[in-house]
């Protein structure tokens, strides 16, 4: 080839990005306190909700102290101080949403201590148990949904598909008690069915009283994502670039490992972060079950008492875990997909 | 042709069978090819006949589904149906490459492009490290791109269309393979990258010696490029033969009614389609599968499947009628181009037209206009603005300045802004009729909606009227009660033109409306349109990529650049006597089939 025809082959390049508003890494920070902005607006907007919805529900002091309620107007005068009865409703939640903002999540109805020191434990305990089911997880689903993708059709894929739509239709207190019946109750006796933890303990103490509760949360939530993983898998492996790589002779493991796994990673995040985030809610239901001492029967005690500061501070943090999990996810997206990540700096 | 065919065989395929064993039916049968070095052979065929599955499974390979089930495959002395699956994998890729249809969805999009360009070096431990760095950069400047880190950093979606194929064919080069199977390599680029692409091709399997198969649709492409043609109809070969005899010589009536739906640049063409549709497998007619749509047919040619007829040497046609066909003219079927005297009473007149998308503007202060009965073209590359303009002559797009005016009546920007009678003038026919129809809704629901929506006729006058539009695009009253997934695309692009003319308009935008079609559906949709263009004197405006199709349907011709007009004329004007550097560049990288037009060659 002559130069000057090498020379008309070259095509002009597309231009990489040169519209900077900066750095790369200016143009996160941008994009991380837009996305932080929101996520706090969101909250507040949660915050509202919480409050009022809590308001709504009727006098207080009354569901507090039931029967005393009438016989004992010192109490209700006592506990309406406390709860500031007095003020406007708007006016109580602006000092309510001053306190949580300096941290203070004020103080327990039912009994007078400050709900940050009745919870704390509780809070560490329930984010151990969704560690764990999160651990475990997040690795099981990828196998199961690699599995049954690279056989696809197969007998294991067949089984599986059946299976995982089985168990994810039933919910987790059904689960949840077959378990129990299976493993503690009925037909075996070799876990405990329910979490009995000496005072001061924690639940890691006891690992063998966390296998139940663990395994209810992974049934909920394993087969759903398995199923979800896998059709994003097959998706992938039904692409060109999946089939070039074949055409070029890439053995079918590296065709996984290398072609077709990175190209799931985004949607593996995504809906992992929604499991996750139902997880902190629908850990409530399993830890009462399992009479596990987190914020699931926290939180059922509270609203039986009618603890509504209780009841407030659990349902602003479950909430901004969420929101949390969530915005993690989305930053571990824009990382691992690289149209996305080389946009960032435009 | 520039290469040296040696005698050297590099691959020969016989008797291939390849199935689909859970519906028991053969996709491709009795097929019989052979490359020799320095060979590229053309492998034509409409879509369904069987090409592409043809194409990979010279690699051993057959889709999810479908399996190589007989024959023999020997691809430089292995003998690929014999293989493990580690031994097929083993010569896939260095022995024998493949270049794929779509790169921009074929290479991966989270691995960067040096990434992507030393898989296969490293995978089959090619030269040392340093080696295989050095071959990169090598290649990378052959193809026409750079070869710095920074490009190797890029990622697909950094690079332009072009640029992404280029990288395909420097891959497919890098480890020296003895044979290439390219699968429509260039569909979906502009003509000027195609051109540079086949060039680079051609260039680099001179080079490097190597037998190629190119897989295509395009007759066109093919008369460029290859030495040899086999075309390929319902799963077997109707013909194959060296190119000049396939182009000056067609034998096989399939082959010859392929040639007449193809448009040629320089000269007009009355351009016919083959009746009937391709069958699928499964479907396919006993004895010469051909047969129900040939007009050489004779009985016997449904009884049993014809022998391979050598009509010259090396040159065979699947027919028992060769020899009553006639001698082959291509010229019959030239038509006048459009008489430069004509009188033009305008309808649209577009003035002073600027586009934007938002804030960035498009189309530049374009200036037009279209008589009654008359054809315009809007040409040029992807981004020129051609189809945005038909959008804004629709009121599909409505960010728009400047006058579009019908019978000196300015239009709204918006359709929904014009009167009921402006919109009925002006009637649109998108590129995909997959997409343009509703699925949910009969063809009969589909052409009495307008019918009612503009007040022509209501009720049973409707259904009337609406079984006469069917007629008159040729599809037959029986399509009426179909829904369209019944229909092929070239039958659903005939009730999409149907719906157009329902109401009576006096200009038709059709926006790149054959390009999703193969070329004998190209060809009925362009006699159709030419047929309507003359009976009803409908005014249309025609966007295409396709230069030689201007010449078959068009009687002017915009060529756009960049959102600018850079040359308008009559279309044999401009088509022959190109003045602006563009349209003599488009024109230069536009295969085309003229050099076989003289049947003294």
């Amino acid at each position: 080839m002559s130069a000057v025809e090498q020379e008309a082959l070259v095509e002009e390049l597309p231009e990489l990005p040169t519209r900077r508003v900066g750095s790369p890494a200016r143009a996160w920070t941008q994009w991380l306190l837009r996305r932080l902005g929101l996520a706090i607006l969101t909250l507040l907007a949660v915050s509202i909700i919480v409050f009022f919805a809590t308001n709504a529900l009727g006098d207080p002091v009354r569901a507090i102290l039931g029967k005393d309620y009438d016989v004992s107007p010192d109490r209700v005068a006592a506990l309406e101080q406390l709860l500031h009865l007095d003020l406007p409703t708007w006016q109580r939640y602006l000092m309510w949403l001053g306190d949580l903002l300096r941290g203070d999540l004020g103080v327990s109805a039912a009994n007078g201590l400050p709900v940050a020191e009745l919870i704390g434990d509780r809070v560490i305990n329930s984010a151990f148990l969704v560690l764990v089911t999160a651990v475990i997880m997040i690795p099981t689903s990828i196998g199961l949904a690699m599995l049954a993708a690279r056989w696809r059709g197969g007998a294991l894929d067949n089984s599986l598909q059946f299976v995982t739509l089985a168990l994810a239709g039933l919910p987790e207190f059904v689960t949840g008690i077959l378990l129990v019946a299976l493993f503690s109750t009925s037909v075996f006796h070799w876990l405990p069915a329910v979490t009995v933890m000496p005072v001061g303990g924690a639940p890691w103490d006891r690992p063998a009283s966390m296998i139940l509760p663990v395994a209810t949360l992974l049934i909920a939530v394993v087969p759903y994502l398995a199923r979800i993983l896998r059709s994003t898998m097959i998706e992938a492996m039904d692409s060109d670039y999946v089939e070039l790589a074949r055409l070029k002779g890439v053995p079918e493991g590296l065709v996984l490992r290398r072609h077709v796994l990175p190209n799931t990673v985004v949607p593996t995040i995504q809906v992992t972060a929604l499991q996750l985030a139902w997880l902190v809610g629908g850990v409530v239901l399993v830890e009462y079950l399992f009479n596990y001492p987190g914020i699931g029967a926290t939180l059922v005690d509270s609203v039986r008492n009618s603890d509504f500061p209780m009841v407030q501070a659990l349902a602003m943090i479950i909430a901004a875990v969420y929101i949390v999990v969530n915005l993690i996810a989305d930053v571990l997206s824009i990382l691992f997909t690289p149209r996305a990540r080389t946009g960032m700096v435009k | 042709m520039s290469q040296t065919v040696t005698e050297e065989l590099r691959c020969r395929v016989e008797d291939l069978r390849i199935s689909l064993p859970a519906r028991g039916v053969d996709v491709v049968d009795h097929v019989d090819l052979t490359l020799k070095a320095g060979e590229i052979l053309g492998l034509v065929g409409e879509s369904g006949s069987g090409k592409t599955t043809t194409g990979t499974a010279l690699l051993g390979y057959a889709r999810t589904g479908a399996a190589i089930s007989g024959g023999d495959i020997e691809v430089a002395g292995h003998k690929v149906r014999e293989l493990g699956p580690a031994q097929v994998r083993a010569i896939r890729g260095v022995t024998i490459g493949y270049v794929p249809q779509d790169p921009s969805s074929a290479l991966n999009p989270s691995i960067r492009i040096g990434a992507q360009l030393r898989e296969l070096l490293d995978l089959h431990d090619i030269g040392t490290p340093e080696e295989r760095g050095r071959r990169i950069r090598q290649i990378l400047p052959e193809v026409g791109l750079p070869n710095d880190e920074a490009f190797l950093r890029r990622y697909p979606h950094q690079l332009s269309g072009g640029q992404v194929q280029r990288v395909a064919l420097a891959m497919v080069f890098l480890p020296r393979p003895q044979v290439l199977v390219l699968d429509e390599p260039t569909t979906g680029l502009d003509v000027t990258t195609q051109g540079m692409v086949l060039r680079t091709l051609e260039e680099l399997c001179r080079r490097f010696d190597v037998a190629a198969l190119y897989v295509t649709h395009d007759l066109s492409v093919v008369a460029t490029i290859s030495n040899r043609v086999a075309v390929m109809y319902a799963g077997r070969l109707a013909e194959i033969g060296p190119v000049k005899q396939i182009f000056t010589n067609p034998s096989h009536p399939y082959t010859r009614a392929l040639l007449n739906a193809i448009p040629h640049l320089h000269r007009p063409f009355a351009l016919t389609g083959i009746p009937g549709r391709t069958p699928a497998p499964g479907n396919r007619p006993p004895g010469c599968r051909f047969n129900d749509r040939c007009s050489f047919a004779v009985p016997e040619c449904s009884a049993e499947e014809p022998p391979d007829v050598e009509v010259s040497p090396g040159h065979f046609a699947a027919c028992i009628r060769t020899d009553a066909l006639p001698a082959w003219d291509p010229t019959d079927r030239v038509v006048a181009d459009t008489d430069p005297r004509r009188d033009r009473k305008i309808i649209l007149t577009v003035s002073d037209l600027d586009i934007f998308y938002g804030t960035s503007h498009v189309v530049h202060g374009v200036n037009f206009d279209l008589a009654v009965q008359e054809v315009v073209a809007l040409v040029g590359e992807s981004g020129s603005g051609k189809t945005t303009i038909s959008r804004c002559v629709g009121g599909i797009h409505d960010n728009w300045d400047g006058t579009i005016a019908v019978d000196g009546e300015p239009l709204a920007t918006a359709a929904r802004k014009r009167t009921a009678d402006q919109r009925r003038r002006v009637q649109y026919i998108f590129q995909n009729p997959y997409l343009s129809l509703n699925p949910r809704r009969t063809v009969e629901q589909i052409l009495v909606r307008p019918l009612e929506l503009f007040g022509v006729a209501t009720g049973k006058a409707a259904r009337e009227r609406a079984a006469q539009l069917l007629e008159d695009v040729q599809l037959g009253e029986s399509a009426m009660s179909l829904r369209t997934n019944r229909l092929s695309g070239g039958e659903r692009q005939r009730v999409a033109i149907a719906r157009a003319i329902a109401v009576e308009p006096d200009i038709l935008v059709c926006d790149e409306i054959t390009s999703a079609l193969d070329v004998s559906i190209q060809g009925s949709i362009t006699e159709l349109l030419n047929s309507i263009k003359a009976e009803r004197h409908i005014s249309m405006l025609f966007v295409t990529h396709d230069l030689a199709l201007v010449r078959s349907i068009a009687d002017r011709i915009l060529v756009l650049q960049n959102g600018r007009l850079v040359e308008s004329g009559l279309a044999a004007d401009v088509l022959d006597r190109p003045q602006e550097e563009y349209t003599q560049k488009l024109l230069a990288n536009t295969p085309t089939l003229d050099r076989w037009m003289d049947t003294s060659h």
